[in-house]
């Protein structure tokens, strides 16, 4: 039943309540029994998703602010993204980070084109493009393609490196500091920085 | 660890369809690239699937290779790259690198 006034919808979302999948049997069966035999709590498992949708895009924003302002920095974060980003407070739990950054002739994009590998601790839950089977198998044949859809036009005397999450590492792009910020504080450097920036599928805001 | 390759050592990806929970990808399977860096050692999630943690861990790479080299149709940039991470055991030395040794 729809809900409609003053030009918008109160439709609620749909329930998932069709049949569970295989996968979905699972997990439910898989973690009931965890709780059952007082591996986790229930409260624990809770907080576990509480915590991880509590992450979002700003803590690689302020990553990468940091490393705009602070050269030191910015090396230590290439060398060692874990260890670097640690250094800001950021709980990087089991995540090993490389840092690619963008320069005047590079542009680096991030992809997993086995499932949805993402740098999750920070920049919170990817995007559902993210996941998608086009994204992931497009990116890595046609980047540039993709990357107008995108609304990012790059030059061509650029070369674009595309990453593949396959494995162990997660991957965060340094993007370039937008011209005509060199007086702008780190706190506004910081809001410059989207999500999908630091995935590399546009450039920073211009301020 | 012991890592058989090191960053600028040219590889080949094995061709192969071993079953299971295998993250090397098709479409890289047979293609040449170079070792961009070594990540360190990890256990192989192939093992790893199946709750088989008691093997030892293996170096795990970051290869390096053209788009070109990688789809023959490729139409973007000449220089564009793609870095896949790479077990070792899926990787092998190529003959530019064996005539070498």
């Amino acid at each position: 039943m729809t809900d409609q006034h003053a030009g918008h919808d109160h439709t609620p979302p749909a329930d998932q309540d069709g049949p569970l999948t295989y996968y979905q049997t699972m997990e439910i069966a898989l973690r009931e029994l965890l709780v059952e035999k007082g591996v986790v709590t229930a409260d624990q498992i809770r907080a576990a998703v509480e915590a991880m949708d509590a992450r979002t895009p700003a803590a690689g924003g302020r990553v990468v602010a940091k490393a705009w302002c602070d050269l030191d920095f910015k090396q230590r974060l290439i060398a060692d993204g874990t260890a670097a980003c640690e250094e800001l407070g950021i709980d990087m739990g089991p995540t090993r980070l490389v840092v690619v950054e963008n320069t005047d002739d590079i542009h680096n994009v991030i992809v997993c084109t086995l499932c949805s590998c993402y740098p999750r601790m920070l920049l919170g839950p990817p995007p559902d493009w993210y996941k998608s089977r086009a994204y992931r198998s497009r990116v890595v044949r046609e980047p540039r393609a993709v990357l107008r859809e995108f609304g990012t036009e790059l030059p061509d005397h650029f070369d674009v490196r595309v990453h593949d999450s396959t494995a162990d590492m997660r991957y965060l792009v340094l993007p370039r500091r937008p011209d005509g910020t060199s007086n702008l504080s780190e706190e506004a450097l910081a809001d410059l920085v989207g999500r999908d920036c630091l995935v590399g599928v546009t450039l920073p805001r211009l301020p | 660890m012991n890592a058989r390759f090191g960053p600028g050592d040219a590889v080949r990806v094995r061709v192969a369809y071993p079953p299971g929970h295998v993250r090397t990808p098709y479409y890289i399977r047979g293609r040449e690239g170079v070792v961009e860096r070594v990540c360190g050692a990890f256990r192989n999630p192939e093992e790893l699937a199946y709750g088989r943690s008691d093997g030892q861990p293996m170096a795990l790479y970051r290869v390096r290779f053209l788009q070109r080299d990688v789809w023959p149709d490729y139409a973007e940039g000449g220089g564009d790259t793609l870095d896949v991470e790479i077990y070792e055991h899926w990787l092998e030395p190529t003959a530019a690198r064996e005539s070498t040794e």
